[in-house]
């Protein structure tokens, strides 16, 4: 049988306030257990949630970024569970009313089509603490500095059909946030948490089979590796003519495996109910329309322009505008040297290959966009070559000067003077008569082959330094 | 002594039927253990008080919109600003477990 | 001394009669002598009260007082008190102490006031009788086989007893006002949202609200000024401006509109109660007052829409004790549920639990709608039945209970006979009033009490009817022979 995979994402996505949804507590990553836990984060007797500004901006900012409804009243419900990271015995979440509703965006696959994602709505909520299994006697330890920071939990339609779709899909929604500046969107640290629902159909059939979710799956990687895990689980379970069994399962990375999770086995019954400490969310339109008038120019937007204004491709246009620094970058290198083509060529290859190597970010990229502007249009005046302007790059990445300096330091001037090159052709030319001869010989399809080797030859006796194209001219006149 | 406009509350409304086993996993999501010696009456105590809530039922309240808050009132939004400082020592004084900083509970398996 | 009203000692206390510490003292002497009748409170700190009626004469001293410096203040123990242990009567929170002040212990504090110590209580606010308490019943100091109410008990009965000027309460569904007319005392429920329920362990989040009681409608207004106020860290809390409730206290009552509802006067209100209510009504049109007879005619469902909505909100608000940061936690947990099960079915009483399970049923799958839903939309027609009353009327006047205080014991074995105690006063919750209950006369020797039921944010005017009708009546100023015994 022909399997279709149904795939709906649950990004839980932090909001990048300085404190918590609920209270004046920080939300830094990374600091000492319980350092950042207030009597509202602990549940202490009496305490009381007040609802941050700030959370509800951004979330509104989401939903006027995928053109979805906004909200104008929305509700917080009580979401009741015993769980040890949850002090409260409930979340705080937004279920009959969230602030966000029916929206969409498209991606764009590797092939270069693209496919519009459904999104059903996207509410605010609060995080949950962690829970510390490493051995404390055999207990857990809870750490509630996460409990209480802002989250956006955004629900797509099941409208994903493949590993490759849900990758898509998660780093174009990590692009807008990021675009947004509402969340930092630094998945090692969980600012954005992908739980995955996934169900089989035979292809062609309009009903959805039953579904499993599987929690947490927190990168793009094990985004693909737990469904495709998933899907062979599933696959085999239903060729064997067994039923899939409506559950929660845990992706384990290190075994690479989908497993039951045996705490939620027990069925739950959440009681949503509107929470009764805090008071219906109200924005009038004057709010959401300021918001809307503060919209930066979002991916979408950037990409289609880099390809009207500059001529991009598509794919090109795609990954430069995929992120904001990234594309900011891009867009002063092309206006410094005045070639977008060779522009996008560098920043992609041996911009973004330099900062792979070096695992570095843009932020901390040692060569400006506009020295590496400078530094192409050199290329482009034939003060340097192309090869040439490699070594430099990676001189100027190295902090040895900008590119006029290192050119000149290092003898890297192009020699584009016909005299001086035209005594290294006839150098070459003499001393390989037997090549020459042959190339008199050939007929004209021949012939575009072998000039290569002629100049080759006087690149070499040149250092590097000839201008190439004076060097065909000049063979192409002496060749005749 | 029952004011009169209250009477229905006694009235012959019909007992909702509840059964042990429904205690049971009403329990369990309450987060509270009931020993097989207290399980009859806390049923027959409860399907009393469910019975008295029962009138409510014959109420027309079609396109009556639930009220929640007495007042109808809206949320207030606080500003984005870090106002609590650490203060782990003085809550952690008073957990029954702790260690490093840390809450202990019987170990969780996922 | 400790028969002063708390107007008087804050008059003495400016005019150097005597100081903090001597009021403060004189009062702790007399718990110590005579709570031992009453059970009435929990937790009594001598040495930091007197540390706080030092402080207080200081600032009596160096010009720095405000209306209440120097006051001893009982409060429930259910307001979180830094550094004193805050039980809420209950087992699950008997060792805990709390690192942070509720905002009204807090806004006390900086007034000056001292903190006299922290009063008996149903277990969690669940009660009419305090017979719920994990420390075991208050008595009413009328009759110590007499319950005082609840689930203020504590508060009503300290200041029944004379062994405090004035107390804190919180009403959720009439738990400042019925302990208030069973102990001949005064109470008031502000508006909901016009005290901030921050730091005061939640019961039902939608209908919690703190309260003065005292002796006297003018200390009610004293304590309320210190009490009432908007704060930013209760997203419940009004921002309606908070007034001055002494400034209109004597204003009076000539074309007063008071709304008589029938639903209170029926079938089933005791004859001698009713009659010391159709008496103080006259009293009150004798000052010029009109009666107006009017209907809410949704009355009799207050009890079972309350019975649903209360719980329901105490069934998750009450989730947060699970023995893991604070509190009871059991012996030796074998895992994470045992944790949870056995530290709630050991922490928490019998009433708790049942109201827990009660909550959880009505907002389960499949019961969302029947009970909690549905109570929430007839909740609205209750309130809309006093919003078209007030179109007519300025307050509305009834009994505070159907009749006066009963014994120990005879209804706690039946829950619903006592659920049925607040019949006259959980509409004024579930509609989020000002509602207060004043002595109106004795039937036996046991108080009854006048409830008087205002417009939202209406205190000023019901303190105003009940200090005129107290200045023409000396119900509240009636003491129980018990209190009388070792006076200092």
């Amino acid at each position: 049988m022909q399997w279709e995979t149904v795939i709906g994402l649950e990004v839980h996505l932090q909001l990048a306030t300085q404190s918590k949804i609920f209270s004046g507590s920080a939300t830094t990553f990374g600091a000492a257990p319980n350092t950042q836990a207030s009597a509202v984060d602990l549940a202490m007797p009496g305490m009381l949630p007040v609802l941050n500004k700030k959370a509800v901006h951004y979330a509104v900012k989401f939903g006027l970024g995928i053109g979805a409804q906004i909200s104008t009243r929305s509700v917080f419900d009580r979401k009741n569970y015993f769980y040890p990271d949850l002090p409260k015995g409930y979340q705080i979440s937004q279920f009959e009313a969230p602030i966000v509703g029916k929206g969409s965006f498209e991606i764009l696959m590797d092939d270069g089509s693209s496919r519009t994602i459904g999104i059903t709505r996207a509410h605010l909520e609060e995080d949950a603490g962690k829970s510390l299994h490493e051995d404390f006697n055999n207990q857990t330890g809870i750490d509630l500095n996460r409990a209480g920071t802002p989250l956006l939990e955004i629900v797509s339609e099941p409208d994903i059909r493949s590993a490759a779709e849900a990758v898509a899909y998660l780093k174009a929604l990590h692009s807008l946030v990021t675009y947004l500046g509402i969340s930092d969107g630094n998945m090692a640290e969980g600012s954005m948490r992908c739980d995955v629902n996934i169900s089989l159909r035979p292809i062609g059939s309009a009903a959805l089979g039953t579904r499993t979710e599987i929690k947490n799956v927190n990168s793009f990687r094990f985004v693909e590796k737990a469904i495709h895990h998933e899907f062979q689980r599933q696959a085999e379970i239903l060729e064997d003519g067994g039923k899939i069994t409506q559950e929660t399962r845990l992706y384990d990375a290190d075994r690479d495996e989908t497993r039951s999770m045996r705490s939620k086995e027990v069925a739950n019954d959440y009681r949503y109910f509107p929470e009764p400490d805090l008071l219906p969310v109200v924005i009038d339109n004057t709010y959401i329309e300021s918001i809307r008038q503060s919209l930066p120019e979002l991916p979408a937007g950037k990409r289609s322009r880099f390809t009207s204004q500059y001529g991009l491709g598509l794919y090109d246009a795609d990954v430069l505008s995929s992120s904001q620094p990234l594309a900011d970058y891009f867009e002063v290198v092309a206006g410094v040297c005045g070639d977008a083509k060779i522009a996008a060529n560098w920043v992609q290859g041996e911009l973004l290959g330099q900062l792979n190597r070096a695992g570095g970010t843009l932020a901390k990229c040692p060569v400006s966009a506009a020295a590496l502007g400078h530094l192409i249009s050199r290329i482009l005046d034939n003060t340097v070559s192309g090869k040439m302007a490699k070594q430099v790059f990676e001189a100027m990445w190295a902090g040895e000067g900008d590119a006029d300096e290192i050119i000149k330091a290092r003898g890297f001037l192009q020699v584009s003077d016909t005299g001086a090159i035209d005594a290294i052709v006839d150098d070459v030319l003499s001393a390989n008569a037997a090549q020459v001869q042959q190339y008199l010989d050939a007929d004209d399809a021949k012939r575009k082959k072998l000039v290569g080797f002629f100049v080759g030859q006087v690149m070499k006796l040149s250092k590097g330094k000839a201008n190439p194209q004076v060097v065909n001219e000049l063979l192409a006149k002496k060749l005749a | 002594m029952i004011p009169a406009p209250f009477k229905a509350v006694f009235n012959g409304y019909m007992t909702m039927a509840i059964e042990h086993g429904e205690i049971e996993k009403i329990a369990e999501l309450s987060g509270i253990r009931i020993s097989d010696e207290e399980i009859g009456q806390v049923t027959e105590r409860i399907a009393e008080i469910l019975q008295m809530v029962d009138q409510l039922q014959a109420v027309d309240t079609h396109n009556i919109e639930p009220m929640a808050n007495p007042l109808d009132a809206i949320q207030r939004l606080r500003p984005d600003e870090v106002t609590e400082a650490n203060r782990r020592d003085a809550f952690q004084a008073i957990a029954p477990a702790a260690e490093n900083g840390l809450y202990l509970v019987p170990k969780v398996i996922e | 001394m400790h028969t002063k009203s708390v107007a008087q000692l804050v008059k003495g206390l400016r005019e150097r009669q005597f100081s903090s510490v001597d009021v403060t003292r004189a009062y702790l002497d007399r718990i110590d002598a005579l709570d031992s009748q009453y059970n009435s409170f929990i937790t009594v700190d001598d040495a930091a009260a007197l540390t706080a009626a030092k402080a207080a004469d200081e600032r009596l001293a160096n010009g720095t007082a405000n209306a209440l410096t120097g006051i001893p203040i009982a409060h429930k123990d259910i307001f979180c008190t830094d550094g004193m242990r805050t039980s809420c009567g209950s087992r699950m929170l008997d060792n805990f102490v709390p690192p942070y002040d509720a905002t009204v212990i807090q806004r006390f504090k900086s007034a000056g006031a001292v903190l006299l110590g922290k009063t008996n209580m149903d277990e969690f606010a669940m009660g009419s009788s305090n017979e719920s308490s994990f420390y075991g019943p208050a008595r009413n100091p009328w009759s110590t086989d007499l319950v005082p109410g609840g689930s203020s008990g504590g508060s009503a009965a300290a200041v029944a007893g004379l062994l405090a000027p004035a107390a804190t309460g919180t009403d959720t569904g009439g738990s400042i006002r019925q302990p208030a007319a069973f102990c001949g005392i005064t109470g008031l429920k502000p508006t909901y949202g016009r005290v901030s329920r921050l730091g005061i362990v939640a019961f039902a989040s939608s209908l919690d609200q703190a309260g003065p009681m005292a002796r006297t409608a003018e200390d009610c207004a004293l304590l309320l000024n210190t009490m009432a106020a908007h704060d930013p860290l209760d997203s419940t809390s009004s921002a309606v401006a908070a007034e001055d409730y002494t400034a209109t206290l004597d204003d009076d009552l000539q074309g007063l509109r008071i709304g008589v509802p029938t639903e209170y006067f029926g079938e089933g209100l005791d004859t001698a109660t009713g009659k010391c209510i159709d008496q103080a009504l006259k009293e009150l049109e004798s000052q010029g007052a009109a009666l107006v007879e009017m209907s809410l005619p949704h009355s009799a469902l207050a009890i079972p829409t309350y019975y649903i909505i209360a719980p329901a909100e105490a069934s998750t608000n009450l989730a947060r004790f699970d023995g893991v940061r604070y509190g009871y936690r059991c012996e030796n947990p074998t895992d994470l549920r045992d944790l949870y099960s056995r530290t709630r079915q050991e922490g928490f009483g019998e009433e708790v639990k049942r109201r827990i399970l009660v909550g959880t049923y009505a907002l389960s799958a499949g019961y969302y709608d029947a009970y909690y839903n549905k109570a929430q939309q007839i909740r609205r027609l209750i309130k809309q039945d006093f919003m078209h009353c007030f179109e007519q009327v300025d307050v509305i006047a009834g009994p505070t209970t159907p009749g006066p205080a009963f014994a120990l014991g005879a209804k706690s074995n039946d829950p619903i006979s006592m659920y049925l105690e607040d019949v006259y006063t959980l509409a004024v919750n579930l509609a989020g009033l000002p509602g207060m209950s004043l002595p109106a006369g004795f039937v036996e020797g046991k108080p009854v009490g006048l409830q008087l039921i205002g417009q939202h944010f209406g205190e000023a005017r019901l303190l105003n009817v009940a200090h005129r009708f107290q200045r023409a009546t000396d119900w509240h100023l009636h003491t129980p022979n018990s209190a009388k015994g070792g006076a200092l």
